[in-house]
């Protein structure tokens, strides 16, 4: 049970260190966005319920607050994304199509 | 082994930080502070298993909802003003 639980906190605090490199190394805010959502996202559930599974007492409580991680971090990143997108954050240069252009400046100002 | 787990959750924060003093603009900053927040809980949560204290769970609950009260808040006053 020791074992199974640290390596899913393993698992889990990798995917953290990739999501700050994501976060560091990324060109324009909306990648770094969508490095930030989802590998933090994946990131930090294995880690809380990894250490549920090497504590078995305390396993409920982990997956509250893990389950509560799930549901509120991606609702957070997407305001934040649409916030950037209409305060009129431009795009990196090496990006192809922007396809919510009329949204972006249609309620600006 | 705990060592490397921190490590590891210890690189993150800092890369993150960096990224949250050189960013160009508002909404960078804003992005590098809300994954700061994200990754401090899950290391809470450890830091509770590595001290034996459940009372870190509690701590770690209050500090995921203040997180996100406090970015819905950021980015209201970014898109157009609170």
């Amino acid at each position: 049970m020791h074992l199974a639980g640290g390596i899913v906190t393993g698992i889990g605090t990798i995917f953290l260190f990739l999501g700050g490199l994501g976060v560091f190394r990324l060109p324009d805010v909306y990648n770094r966005l969508q490095a930030g959502t989802k590998c933090t996202t994946l990131g930090a559930f294995l880690t809380i319920i990894g250490v549920g599974i090497m504590e078995p007492s305390w396993f409920w409580k982990t997956l509250l607050i893990g389950i509560f991680i799930l549901l509120t971090n991606p609702i957070s990143n997407h305001a934040l994304g649409r916030a950037s997108c209409k305060s009129g954050v431009p795009l990196c240069k090496k990006s192809v199509v922007n396809k919510s252009k009329d949204f972006c400046k249609g309620e600006t100002k | 082994m705990n060592i490397f787990f921190l490590v590891f959750i210890g690189l993150g924060i800092i890369l993150c930080l960096l990224r949250m003093i050189k960013g160009p603009t508002t909404p960078d900053r804003a992005v590098a502070v809300d994954t700061i927040s994200t990754i401090t809980t899950a290391l809470l949560v450890f830091l509770g298993f590595i001290f034996k204290r459940y009372i870190y769970l509690d701590v770690s609950l209050v500090y995921a909802v203040l997180t996100f009260i406090g970015v819905i808040a950021i980015a209201r006053y970014l898109e157009k003003g609170i």
